[in-house]
């Protein structure tokens, strides 16, 4: 082994996802060849993990073999200085702007790239001054909702029970999505700066942070960095709490059940979490890419944030894509790029190098978008208005092999798999859904069942149903799960069902148009 | 089998934590792979529940178990992500009754790179045939 590695500083990241495709075997290399290894948090360029960079060139994606070449500056695998490839200097981080620089779980690195700033400048500001300016950057809620953070806090702050608590959603459950993930493993101490401003602005003394079980170092990062941080944070605390593998705990208030050791059952609402939330008491909940975002909109104002964006919709927006996809990972820029851009440009199309058929954006509760869709522009209003939803901002591509009423089905039967039970459309409609989808995909129609040819269930539909009358049974269910549900689990698993059937009708045998175009 | 003195031990540990019932489950697991009808007793009676209210619980989410499982564990994502990347097609060779248990999951957040599992907190993204293969005790 060449010893051209002596005191080389090589930085590979320790973000779950490089280690996942083995950064500890790449690391112990460099370090077995006299190197300095840094483990730091990462770019987000996941299709170059393992990334090394070295005096600010890149590297990757590497293997333990390829050290040797990289150290003696014979490799294959150099991308040029990382801060210029164009994946990375075509974005506009606000949230993300310390990625792949600073060591996560260091506060030297933190202070030294400009943390503590916000909440320092929060102090100053006062509570009101504070929400004022979150109020100025018109930052939405990143969890998918879109309601707008300013007006939730003000809620909280002007309620009179106490305590108060800040509660961060970090139960990132959406295929597709790991913008929370990388936050809370590369910037750990950035979440927690912005809780700790949403405390000081609404009054509130404690803070928990509710990861999914699924996120092993994200738990171990943010419990060591809510340790690290208490010092600054003081008089507030942050309390690190594990789900336990349910997906319906992303909503708000299953997640609030769940803090308080419950099922993880979904409340009616009202009353409003902002008044009445954990434990009855007024509680701030937001995403943990809401809460990321708001350091930097008071270290920077709030008129600079808003400076950035499209419409009604300010800012950044962290975009994670995946899927099917040459280059994925993590592209944060203002809103208003078009869906083509990231899909075909950014994201350099499929892996598998085969024409793109469908982009499923906003996780397993968002809808299929054909290539003709690519002119939207990424904004909350734009996809709404197509009957879609950006909701935490996911990308997955899918190439031409991909069977839409299997996707269909899968949509449905996710929602059977993590429905909570507590209202009728979400629990039995899905399973419902799942039998009508494997009817349609058998192509089989079917006769009146025994209980439905009783005279007595004179309700009941005598005659055969067809492929087109079952087609039409779906877009019925999905109308009853749509508007009689009680939260976005049963309420939007009709975004895939029905975007798959209005886009690729081929694919459900349809021999008429669905009723959905018509309109 | 669940020791009680050291369910005792778990439940004082989290005594004056408010909303305590998830982080205990969590410990009684990693305790003792699984939450049994004696350590539902247990928490009940520490927490002034139920049994039937602990079980229902225990019984809601998808990470604990009521019985211990003496096979490896590994965890196969088979959300949207890693179907896109062929999940389905490795998932399809998976042997009915190896001597590793497949459980499924949805998302493991590497959805750039999938296939992906975890086994413990150890990640495998990019996964083949033969790497997944090697994880499970090989493939049909």
């Amino acid at each position: 082994m060449t010893n051209g590695g002596m005191n080389k500083t090589v930085r590979i990241s320790d973000d779950a996802l490089a280690l996942a495709c083995g950064a500890d075997a790449v690391a112990a290399a460099f370090e077995a060849a006299g190197c300095t290894v840094e483990r730091v948090s990462s770019w987000g360029m996941h299709w170059l993990e393992p990334l090394a960079e070295i005096d600010g060139q890149g590297f990757g994606p590497l293997e333990p073999q390829d050290v040797a070449a990289v150290l003696a500056g014979t490799s294959d695998k150099g991308i040029g200085p990382i801060a210029e490839h164009p994946f990375i200097a075509s974005q506009q981080r606000f949230t993300f702007a310390r990625a792949g620089k600073t060591r996560p779980l260091s506060l030297d690195d933190y202070a030294a790239h400009g943390g503590w700033a916000g909440l320092a400048r929060a102090r100053e500001l006062g509570p009101e001054g504070t929400i004022a300016q979150v109020m100025e950057s018109g930052l939405r809620g990143r969890g998918g909702a879109g309601f707008p953070a300013a007006i939730k806090w003000t809620t909280v702050a002007k309620a009179p029970a106490t305590p108060k608590y800040i509660v961060c959603n970090a139960d990132e459950g959406d295929s597709g999505t790991f913008a929370d993930r990388m936050v809370m493993e590369g910037d750990p101490f950035m979440l927690i700066e912005g809780m700790a401003i949403a405390a000081h602005a609404v009054g509130a003394a404690k803070g928990y942070v509710y990861i999914r079980s699924e996120y092993p170092h994200a738990i171990a990062k943010m419990q060591a960095a809510a340790l690290a941080a208490r010092p600054h944070i003081a008089p507030f605390e942050v309390e690190v709490r594990v789900g336990a593998g349910a997906y319906v705990c992303g909503e708000e208030t299953s997640l609030l059940n769940s803090l308080e050791g419950k099922r993880g059952e979904v409340r009616a609402k009202p009353p409003l979490p902002a008044l009445e939330g954990l434990f009855g008491k007024p509680t701030v909940v937001n995403n943990v890419l809401t809460l990321a975002a708001v350091p930097w909109i008071l270290a920077h104002g709030g008129a600079a944030y808003a400076d950035v964006g499209f419409g009604r919709s300010k800012g950044t927006m962290p975009i994670q894509i995946a899927g099917n996809v040459k280059y994925g990972g993590l592209y944060e820029i203002g809103f208003g790029i078009t869906l083509g851009e990231l899909v075909e440009v950014v994201g350099g199309g499929t892996a598998s190098g085969r024409p793109v058929r469908a982009v499923q954006v906003g996780g397993p509760l968002g809808a299929y978008h054909p290539p003709a869709d690519f002119h939207l522009p990424f904004d909350y209003e734009s996809f709404a208005a197509a009957d879609g939803l950006i909701g935490h901002a996911g990308l997955t591509v899918f190439d031409d092999s991909v069977d839409m009423s299997a996707q269909a089905r899968f949509a449905m039967q996710f929602c059977a798999a993590e429905s909570c039970g507590k209202c009728t459309p979400c629990r039995l409609g899905s399973t419902r859904g799942v039998e009508v989808l494997d009817r349609i995909r058998a192509r089989s129609g079917r006769a009146a069942d025994a209980v439905e040819a009783l005279p007595q269930i004179h309700n009941a539909r005598k005659a055969a149903r067809t492929l087109d009358d079952e087609i039409a049974l779906l877009e019925d269910l999905c109308e009853t799960m749509k508007f009689g549900s009680l939260c976005a689990l049963g309420g939007f698993t009709p975004y895939p069902v029905l975007s798959a059937l209005r886009h690729f009708p081929e694919d459900f045998g349809a021999t008429t148009p669905a009723t959905e175009a018509a309109e | 089998m669940t020791d009680p003195a050291e369910l005792d031990r778990i439940l004082a540990a989290h005594a004056t934590r408010e909303g305590s019932l998830l982080p205990i489950l969590h410990d009684v697991q990693a305790a003792f792979g699984h939450v049994s009808e004696a350590a539902e007793r247990a928490i009940a009676q520490a927490l002034n529940l139920s049994r039937a209210e602990v079980h229902g619980v225990v019984s809601f989410y998808h990470d604990f178990r009521v019985a211990p499982e003496p096979r490896p564990v590994v965890k196969l994502c088979r959300a949207e992500s890693c179907q896109a990347r062929g999940v389905e097609a490795l998932a399809a060779r998976l042997p009915a009754d190896g001597p590793v248990k497949v459980e499924t999951v949805y998302c493991l957040g590497l959805c750039s790179v999938g296939p992906n599992a975890m086994v413990g907190d150890t990640l495998h993204a990019r996964l083949t045939p033969e790497k997944l293969g090697a994880l499970v005790g090989g493939l049909a």
